[in-house]
């Protein structure tokens, strides 16, 4: 919302407070100024200046040469300008002058000839042919064309044309309504700075001829549109608003059209409440019908699109069809045009979720439109079209007929809330008397009657007495309130499961892996890169009905593809290698009317020239132990989507899968354009907490000594070593401390399909040291248990 | 026999004088003292002399003989020294060649400025609660006073999955769980993901994280909501931070406050930084609203509370003097590793 300093100085005497000042006091009374920004931008040194005297330029057929009076002195300018006569006024940029935008002119030679300074256009003086419709587009603004402009030479070209306001844009937020007005601000500012609102209530001269019978207005939806108003203008003058009209708008940031429009705008301004004029010619029978549309139904706007409506927008019609979207715009069909004669003025009150909903479908949000949806004051129809007529007669735009067309079916008793000072008081942590707080509530026109407060009808967002408390609080000034501690101990701390992921998070760092974010949302065709089964469960997303794009358009079900992403952005910003890690969610769908699961899995992803498979499988575990997950068994396996199926394991624990580690499938990476091996793996987190073994036991260091045996062994190439180990440690029984594989070989000396695998065992008791054959005896037990799989000592 | 061993022992310490290596000395000890050595020789000779002569040369040939010991010893002791700074010497390397280590993991800058926020709120005595991402409509917004026409929630800043349930568009559900399950006192932060449906650029993304603070109880007032904060912004930008309260509105507080802290390049003089306005502003809070108490079950007339709300990209972009957002999201490694 812009407002005009000028224009809010009528309702409030503030003085000659600086823009600077009266932002800062504003905004922290709660009305945020955004920026506020001096008329006539960077414009220095233009001045009026009279054409006395103009003659072709010698050397060139385009331009001319002009003796101009600039007050103070006569210059020369050379100007290629055509529409420019003796005795025009003009404005004159002199010799280190500024344009609007800063853009510096000096004197020079054009084709030899002295030019000391320019002559300018409109846009050059930042406005427009709409601020000022006697000037044209392109040429020089001819200052004394217009009749409400009195030029006089040497004076300052800013003051001539009123570019004197400064404007001010305030962040107008949803629960202030009242607030998208001059007044409404002004009632703002005089409660800030303690100066009284000087409110002015409208004349409209009676002419002695009444309305009576020449329209007539029915509501068929009173809860859409509690009350509709009208009055009627004949013998309607149609030309541009006087400059002072003009000047206001300009600074509000609207368009001048015509007086006609212009007045429905300045009201709108004024008093926050829209306003429409319709030509009566076309309202067929002169009946106003305030009614929902009917499916179907058309209407072709003020824009001048044809639009389709439904049984949900409501509508002015004519006793045959739509004239105005109620609440968003007029038609096209019964606007204001150059020939109208006579008009009707409508001050009406719509149902902002109603007026909201409607723009929406429609797809256009006007200036009347975001009024309305925030819910306006039913009583301010009358002051408002009061004004209007008013300012009809004042720019003697046409004849005012007596009497106001209406149908009132509002209810606006007043809110009323009680005033209770001590709970406001208890509520602040402030001690302000009854009277103090009072006295602030009158200022934004509260009236305490008895212990009530009652609330003005345009405050709608005044219903309890938190909402008193701010008003309170606001003009007494947050700062002002004390800081104080919350009284009353509290112990802070962070869950088990925080702790726990914290730790997943510190190991990972220690690893040398870089945390990433991604995002939640992927494309569905992410699953084909990763080459996820078409039949595949977690095909099955959770999908966002308006996405900004196909690429983020559903919740991953898996975050593989998120990881690949960003290893492969990471690839093509050639960055040498990439570990990294992702503690994210996967979005489960469950039945539609239901929230997902949102699981919490840990995904880490890595290339380069010293990564290989058990590098990663590496982190995987020391992970898994630094988090206290024990017991969990690690398969090859050849079915992981997006994963190598001969360099893929999964892990599960009480047999349920909760990982999966291994290198990305060759077409997969390819897919991302990742020109190296890629490694990945994926552990569940919720689940590992769930089995994690949290507590820490001391176990005493060992008192006597370990034997070492080795044990060199013969089997089938495909037993997975896991397997053979976990042989040796079901046979060799309670004195085996660890088992350590310190070779496996393929090739000579070793029979086709079979191969060697050596491990190193050790020995020990806890009672003693150990004796040689109780040693040979454990290896022995291994060793049978190790033929019961298939593994022979090698002889 | 005195004047050979004397002689003997002359030598000796001649010969050790010139000596130059550990193995010349184990030479020089069997020549003299070794089992064939000269010395040995001598002693072997003893039984030829006279009864009184015996006891003066034995003396003597153990002098002798202690003194060999001892110079060689002494000798050894010196050349090992010799040999130590020799081989010290040589070991000289050029200290500035560059280090050899394995890469250093980095937690990601967002996590880093979070961690931070959550120890200045667990110190002040929060616990860390989190919620669903994908929410339900009532906790996103009925519940929190944000009816199904308010236009707060206009599809374009909200994703939606049905009518009833939307990707979170703030932290601020979280508040309305914690409520409904657990009576006061309530002190709790919230962060986490939320997603609003922007447009990809600088300073805009459709997925970022916010912090959510609640905290009710008997008696808690506006003043206790302007004191925590206070703290918890001078902890977080140091204890010389300006702070100061603005009027704002918030559908479920009441009252409402935006909170700027004084721009830290200029120190409220108005520059770039700031856009001018010489404060930055930092986060939304307010007195939690009487109908979203009500709404959860608690006595409004009994409890009172307030709560807050942080963005955590503008806090890690204002630490770190990061201009863009994407690059929280991009995660290039150059980035993620600076940090």
């Amino acid at each position: 919302m812009n407002l005009s300093m000028k224009w809010l100085k009528e309702f409030v005497d503030i003085g000659n407070v600086a823009p600077r000042d009266f932002s800062e006091a504003m905004t922290m009374s709660g009305s945020k100024v955004e920026l506020f920004e001096i008329e006539g931008g960077q414009i220095e040194n233009i001045v009026v200046g009279q054409i006395l005297e103009i003659e072709k330029h010698p050397d060139a057929d385009k331009l001319t040469v002009c003796q101009v009076d600039i007050g103070e002195k006569k210059v020369q300018i050379v100007t290629a300008a055509t529409n420019i006569k003796v005795g025009d006024y003009i404005p004159v940029c002199k010799d280190k002058s500024k344009l609007v935008d800063g853009t510096p002119i000096k004197k020079g030679k054009l084709r030899g000839v002295v030019s000391e300074g320019m002559f300018c256009s409109v846009a050059e003086l930042g406005v427009t042919v709409h601020d000022f419709p006697y000037a044209v587009q392109d040429g020089i603004f001819i200052l004394q064309d217009d009749p409400d402009l009195k030029p006089v030479a040497g004076t300052d070209i800013k003051e001539t044309i009123g570019l004197t306001d400064t404007k001010v844009e305030f962040e107008i937020t949803s629960n202030r309504p009242d607030c998208f007005s001059v007044i409404g601000l002004a009632r703002e500012a005089a409660a800030t700075f303690d100066k009284p609102l000087k409110l002015h209530t409208p004349e409209v001269k009676a002419v002695g001829k009444s309305c009576d019978g020449m329209l007539d207005v029915e509501i068929h939806n009173p809860e859409l549109c509690p009350v509709y108003s009208a009055k009627i203008v004949e013998n309607v003058r149609v030309k541009p608003s006087p400059l002072w009209l003009r000047e206001r708008l300009r600074a509000m940031g609207v368009r001048p059209i015509n007086n006609i429009v212009d007045i429905t705008n300045y009201v709108m301004l004024e008093y926050g409440q829209p306003m429409h004029a319709f030509d009566l010619r076309f309202i067929k029978d002169r009946k106003i019908n305030v009614r929902l549309a009917k499916d179907g139904e058309e209407i072709t706007t003020l824009d001048g699109i044809e639009r389709k409506l439904n049984n949900t927008n409501l509508v002015i019609a004519d006793s045959e069809k739509p004239v105005a979207i109620a609440g968003v715009m007029g038609g096209e069909y019964s606007g204001i045009m150059d020939d109208t004669a006579t008009i009707v003025f409508e001050s009406a009150n719509f149902n902002g979720s109603s007026v909201r909903l409607t723009a929406k479908q429609q797809g256009m949000r006007t200036d009347a439109s975001s009024r309305y949806e925030k819910g306006l004051d039913p009583n301010s129809c009358i002051p408002a079209l009061e004004r209007a007529c008013e300012l009809v007669q004042l720019l003697d735009a046409g004849d005012v007929l007596d009497g106001v067309i209406i149908d009132d079916k509002s209810k606006s008793e007043p809110v009323k809330i009680k005033f209770n000072p001590e709970w406001i008081n208890h509520f602040l942590n402030t001690e302000l008397s009854a009277n103090e707080m009072k006295t602030i509530l009158e200022k934004i026109d509260c009236k305490i009657e008895g212990d009530e407060i009652v609330v003005p009808t345009f405050r709608p967002d005044l219903l309890h007495k938190a909402d008193i408390a701010e008003e309170i609080a606001r003009f007494y000034g947050y700062n002002v309130i004390p800081s104080t501690a919350i009284k009353g101990g509290a112990q802070g701390k962070y869950s088990v499961r925080q702790k726990f992921d914290m730790t997943i998070t510190d190991t990972l760092i220690a690893r040398g892996l870089n945390e990433i974010m991604t995002y939640s949302f992927i494309s569905p065709k992410y699953y084909n890169k990763v080459q996820m089964p078409e039949n595949h469960p977690l095909r099955n997303s959770v999908v966002i009905s308006n996405p900004l794009g196909e690429d983020t358009s559903i919740m991953r079900t898996t975050a593989l593809p998120s990881m690949l992403e960003i290893l492969s952005k990471n690839y093509n910003n050639r960055n040498e290698y990439a570990y990294l890690f992702e503690i994210a969610k996967e979005y489960i769908p469950t039945t539609p009317d239901k929230l997902p699961v949102e699981k919490n899995v840990l995904t880490a992803g890595f290339y380069g020239e010293s990564v290989d498979f058990f590098k990663v499988k590496g982190v995987a575990e020391q992970v898994l132990d630094r988090a206290g997950v024990k017991n969990y068994d690690i398969k090859a396996d050849s079915e992981q989507f997006g994963y190598h199926p001969g360099r893929c394991a999964v892990l599960t624990i009480n047999g349920e899968q909760f990982g999966v580690i291994g290198e990305i499938h060759p077409k997969v990476r390819e897919n991302y354009g990742i020109g190296t091996r890629v490694y990945c793996f994926s552990l569940n987190v919720d689940t590992m907490f769930e089995y994690a073994e949290l507590e820490k036991h001391y176990k005493p260091l060992p008192k006597y000594p370990a034997v070492t045996r080795d044990l060199a062994l013969i089997c089938d190439k495909d037993i997975p070593v896991l397997e053979l180990e976990k042989a040796i440690k079901e046979g060799a029984g309670k004195y085996l401390e660890s088992v350590k594989l310190f070779d496996v070989y393929q090739g000579k000396q070793i029979l086709p399909g079979k191969k060697s695998v050596a491990f190193s065992l050790t020995l020990r008791s806890a009672e003693g040291t150990l004796t040689d054959e109780q040693a040979t005896s454990a290896v022995n037990k291994a060793i049978k248990s190790l033929e019961k799989v298939g593994a022979f000592l090698r002889s | 026999m005195k004047a050979k061993l004397e002689e003997i022992r002359e030598r000796a310490k001649e010969e050790l004088s010139k000596a130059n290596a550990i193995e010349n000395l184990e030479e020089l000890r069997v020549k003299y003292a070794g089992k064939k050595g000269e010395l040995t020789a001598i002693l072997k000779q003893m039984g030829k002399l006279s009864p009184e002569e015996r006891p003066v040369i034995g003396q003597l040939a153990n002098e002798v003989r202690s003194y060999i010991d001892n110079a060689i010893e002494t000798k050894k002791a010196e050349l090992n020294e010799l040999k130590l700074q020799r081989q010290l010497e040589e070991e000289k390397i050029d200290v500035t060649l560059p280090s050899n280590t394995e890469p250093l993991g980095h937690k990601h800058p967002l996590s880093i400025v979070l961690d931070e926020i959550k120890e200045i709120f667990v110190g002040m005595g929060f616990e860390i609660v989190e919620g669903p991402e994908v929410e339900y409509d009532y906790y996103n917004f009925e519940a929190l006073n944000i009816p199904k026409d308010h236009p707060a929630r206009d599809t374009q800043d909200t994703f939606y999955i049905t009518d009833n349930i939307v990707l979170r568009t703030q932290t601020s559900p979280v508040q309305v769980r914690v409520m409904e399950k657990k009576k006061p006192p309530i002190r709790i932060i919230s962060p986490g993901r939320v997603f609003r449906s922007d447009a990809v650029d600088a300073t805009h993304s459709p997925l970022f994280h916010q912090i959510e603070g609640l905290v009710v109880d008997k008696d808690i007032t506006f003043a206790d909501l302007k004191g925590t904060l206070e703290t918890f912004i001078k902890r977080l930008y140091g204890e010389d931070s300006v702070v100061r309260f603005r009027p704002h509105h918030f559908p479920f507080t009441e009252p409402s406050a935006e909170v700027d802290v004084q721009c830290f390049s200029c120190k409220g003089k108005g520059c770039r930084v700031c856009k001018n306005e010489g404060w930055i502003e930092i986060l939304g809070c307010g007195m939690v609203h009487p109908k979203v108490l009500e709404n959860c079950g608690i006595d409004p007339e009994e409890y009172s509370g307030f709560a807050l709300g942080l963005g955590l990209e503008r806090v890690a972009m204002r630490r770190y003097g990061v201009d863009d957002m994407r690059l929280f999201f991009e995660n290039d490694t150059r980035f993620l590793s600076q940090f």
